[in-house]
């Protein structure tokens, strides 16, 4: 791991050179990737790389640099470099760091990382992505090709130090399973994948289960038609309510709020979502992929409820976005390794209902169940929704047929008070998480 | 130009006999091929935001990348650190890739024919910070001053100045310095306590600063992302269904990169998992309808001199009159398919391994009058501008939103419509164009295609086109 020390010393060279106040931090990581396609080893990647990067005031004038050489002369020639920029910023009355009583880290054994990642050679980890894409291949004849399965593992560590007397680090480690079958029949050739990711190893979901999730997901496609131009219920399943919960931190994230290029700007307090919905933000969960012990700000992580059974009660803010907006960081500021700090999740959820999905789907006469979702058609300051979809039609509260090249389109407001229900499969497949829901009703535009 | 004058041989010492020391070693242990990818890479941002210069950035980033090609096998390694006993190091782990006796391949280099398609003599990157933070004070000046109802203005600036040096083992040897420059502006507009509606305008390329000094002034782009928001705040919602579209001239042309450009790449025609697979020679467009994808134009943000495994770049023609002619091929596609490489293995940076990429796509003008394109529409969409788009190669749908659209009625363009998303299927949507205009643009100089987590600048462009059916996704009647 790198030495820690490193970010201190570089605050302290940039205080020397005239800074008043400074942050830095290094970032390090090792990747190791396998893909195999058509039960042959296709490509091997193996390697490390680290980087630092420093954020310095000057005043109220912030400067930033970057570099990947993390040498004595390095780390000078990017101290002289932020220190250059600075002296073109304009004086920010906003910009500061954190106050020295909001620093500090979440203790305790967070499971970030996991030694076992290594405990497999490089034959054993190309074997697991065999294993998954034969069971995908094997799992119904009309899965006849593939683009392949791969497994990866990744380990790193990040140190974080500023001038107010703070100074972290901490590791991380994951490793991931993944395939995507292409099935035919006549005419028809569709791909879909499925995917197991885990901070450890012992926790990856078994070559068997990917594969036969990615082969069932892939097949259920095939024969895929356009339905009629309608307004229709809608069901998200986890994978595409995920993204819808991603505009939902897109609109709460404390930098479209003071911007008031949000369309929840303004809304505190007020209902936004119907009953069913209680997002959470949560960046203390011991194993998940949100989870940290403080912020790229070093401000301890927390759990905010965001809104609570329909009503907004907290943005999602780091130390500028709060200061803008008279209130006080949540411990989400997030950034690579240099600039000024953006706003990011911990781990970002909607709470689970108390229906299991099969009983959500049963209870819809005719509607849309949408498993993929394409396209950039989300406008957060109007709330404009509208993406490309497939998926499954159904019928009398079964599935009826495959769905694609249709496109679904509703106002984020209007989606998220016609929530009338929140399945109980929450699971977490990375930092942003919720389970199935279910829309009163999307305008679906096809034939 | 010889090594020794080079960058890495200046700045690095690096000598022809390190790298054929290297690939020795990456094909130590077999292997039909390996190749270097030298880069460094340097790089500044500068943004704007409430008339604060509040973010400034530089930076640098060094590497080297190692690949082995063992049949259809690619063993990859890289190292940010260019000692010899590291790069060495990484050859050994992408050797890992091969077994069998080492490989000693023809020595010495044959350097590519030098051409210079981005004859910029000093590097935006190479210019004052001072010099370059005036273009986003201007922009923010400007866009505050075009429109009364403007209230938020985010003007960012960034640039790149990327030197690369590429080796391989067939003999080839190329080094490059890759200028780019893009300047962009953000608002936001409202009319009293009525909606806010955003508007963007960018552009930029592999260009010196004084690109922006004529035509493409921070006025210039302030001025159309005011004009974008302002025509948001009267729009009506975008109709659903199947109807006539027409698309405007330029950034449009994504429909292009979408619709056919990533079908039409090499790998996944390699693996048959492309809509476009086996259709060689077919009809997948209208006979109106040329599509070519050309990496050596002057300039042009998608344009390079040799792709990022030392090949000339070239253009390719996609689609002649509606028939389709060839794919996007790199090196690993070109020797697995038997074919030639098209200069199209692009990758993100030296931790990232090459794949067929686009460099700058557009369809070649028609002879039709635009104005008479949209005389000729009774009904229909007409799209100005687009935000991005997506595509699913295997079953060949794809979706792209409109930014700025508006409805045809009676033969004229009428009404703005906002969030209006487009849908349809790659070789099935170009076969519905029935009128392509003589007018063909290509866009300002702001795309950026990502591909399995790989990021890389590139061009789109198209004339006016109509397009007798496709899915218009909105929530209007």
């Amino acid at each position: 791991m790198i030495e820690p020390e490193l970010a201190s010393q570089a605050v302290r060279t940039a205080l020397e050179r005239g800074a008043t106040d400074a942050e830095c931090t290094l970032a390090e990581g090792e990747e190791f990737s396998a893909q195999v396609r058509m039960r042959a080893l296709e490509t091997l990647k193996d390697a490390g790389s680290r980087r630092a990067g420093l954020r310095v005031l000057i005043g109220q004038h912030v400067g930033s640099a970057h570099t990947s050489d993390l040498s004595h002369a390095g780390i000078s020639q990017m101290v002289e470099s932020a220190l250059a920029v600075a002296a073109i910023s304009t004086e920010d009355p906003y910009a500061g760091l954190p106050e020295s009583s909001e620093l500090g880290s979440l203790t305790g054994d967070l499971r970030l990382y996991s030694d076992d990642i290594h405990k497999f050679d490089t034959a054993a980890r190309i074997q697991a992505a065999m294993d998954a894409e034969e069971a995908a291949l094997a799992w119904d004849p009309r899965i006849t090709n593939s683009e392949g399965a791969s497994f990866s593992a990744y380990a790193g560590g990040r140190v974080f130090a500023n001038s107010r007397g703070f100074a972290g680090s901490y590791r991380m480690s994951s490793c991931s399973l993944s395939a995507t079958p292409v099935a035919r029949q006549g005419d028809s050739m569709e791909r879909d994948y499925w995917y197991s990711l885990a901070r450890s190893h012992s926790h990856l979901d078994s070559p068997a289960n990917v594969g036969q999730r990615a082969a069932e997901r892939t097949v259920r496609r095939l024969g895929a038609r356009k339905v009629p131009t309608q307004k229709a219920p809608v069901i998200f399943d986890p994978i595409t309510a995920r993204s819808l919960l991603g505009n939902i931190f897109e609109a709460v994230e404390g930098d479209g709020i003071y911007r008031k290029a949000s369309f929840l700007e303004g809304k505190l307090g007020e209902r936004v979502a119907s009953e069913n919905v209680t997002v959470i933000d949560d960046g203390g969960l011991a194993g998940l992929f949100g989870t940290s012990p403080f912020d790229d700000e070093g401000v301890p992580s927390r759990r905010t409820v965001v809104i609570d059974r329909g009503v907004l009660r907290s943005y999602l803010l780091n130390t500028y976005t709060a200061r803008k907006l008279g209130m006080r960081s949540t411990g989400n500021a997030a950034r690579g390794v240099t600039g000024n700090a953006g706003v990011g999740h911990g781990n970002f959820f909607l709470e689970k209902g108390q229906r299991p999905p099969e009983e959500i789907i049963r209870g819809i006469r005719r509607g849309l169940y949408v498993t993929e979702l394409i396209g950039h058609g989300v406008n957060i300051v109007t709330g404009d929704y509208s993406r490309g979809a497939a998926g499954l039609w159904i019928e009398n509260g079964e599935f009826a047929y495959p769905v694609s090249e249709i496109t679904i389109a509703a106002t984020l407001q209007q989606m998220l008070m016609d929530v009338e229900a929140a399945g109980s499969d929450l699971e977490f497949r990375g930092s942003v998480a919720s389970p199935t829901l279910l829309i009163r009703e999307m305008t679906i535009s096809g034939q | 130009m010889p090594l020794s004058d080079s960058f890495f041989g200046q700045k690095f010492g690096i000598t022809e006999h390190d790298l054929e020391s290297y690939l020795s070693e990456a094909l130590g242990a077999g292997g039909d091929y390996a190749d270097l990818y030298f880069e460094y890479l340097a790089t500044s941002q500068l943004s704007i935001d409430e008339s604060i210069v509040k973010s400034a950035v530089q930076g640098v980033s060094l590497g080297v990348g190692v690949r082995v090609i063992w049949g259809e096998r690619t063993g990859y390694a890289y190292s940010d650190d260019l000692s010899p006993e590291k790069i060495r190091k990484a050859a050994r782990v992408a050797a890992c890739i091969a077994s069998g006796p080492s490989k000693v391949d023809k020595t010495g280099f044959v350097e590519a024919r030098r051409r210079d398609l981005y004859p910029v003599v000093t590097a935006p990157n190479e210019t004052s910070l001072a010099d370059r933070v005036e273009l986003v004070k201007r922009a923010d000046l400007a866009a505050r001053a075009a429109d009364r109802r403007v209230f938020q203005v985010q003007a960012s600036y960034a640039d790149s100045l990327c030197h690369v040096l590429i080796a391989t083992s067939d003999g080839v040897l190329s080094t490059d310095r890759q200028p780019l420059a893009r300047l962009g502006v953000a608002v936001l507009a409202r009319e009293g306590a009525g909606v806010s509606q955003r508007g963007y305008s960018g552009g930029g390329g592999r260009v010196g600063l004084e690109f922006f000094e004529t035509e493409h002034t921070p006025e210039h782009f302030a001025r159309e992302a005011v004009r974008q928001a302002i025509v948001q705040l009267d729009a009506v919602p975008a109709p659903a269904g199947e109807m006539t579209v027409v698309l405007g001239p330029g950034w449009p042309g994504v429909l292009l990169h979408e619709a056919v450009g990533h079908g039409l790449e090499a790998d996944f025609n390699r693996k048959k998992v492309s809509a476009f697979s086996g259709r060689i020679g077919q009809l997948v467009a209208s006979p109106l309808c040329t599509v070519v994808d050309d990496g050596t134009i002057r300039n042009r943000r998608g344009s390079l001199n040799v792709d990022d495994e030392g090949a000339p770049t070239q253009e390719n023609v996609l689609i002649d009159k509606g028939v389709l002619r060839g794919y996007l091929y790199d090196k690993l596609s070109s020797r697995l398919l038997h074919s030639k490489t098209t200069g199209s293995g692009r990758r993100e940076s030296y931790q990232h391994i090459p794949m067929p990429r686009m460099t700058n796509t557009f369809m070649l003008a028609g002879d039709s009058d635009p104005e008479e394109i949209i005389r000729s529409t009774p009904r229909g969409l007409y799209c100005a501008n687009f935000g991005g788009g997506q595509v699913d190669i295997t079953s060949g749908n794809f979706v792209f939103s409109a930014s700025e659209s508006y409805l045809i009625e009676d033969g004229h363009i009428t009404r703005p419509v906002r969030g209006a998303m487009l849908t349809g299927n790659g070789p099935e949507a170009l076969k519905y164009v029935s009128m392509v205009g003589h007018d063909l643009k290509l866009d300002e100089g702001i795309g950026i295609c990502g591909k399995e987590g790989q990021s890389v600048p590139v061009g789109v462009g198209i004339p006016t086109v109509k397009i007798d059916r496709m899915t218009v996704g909105g929530t209007g009647g």
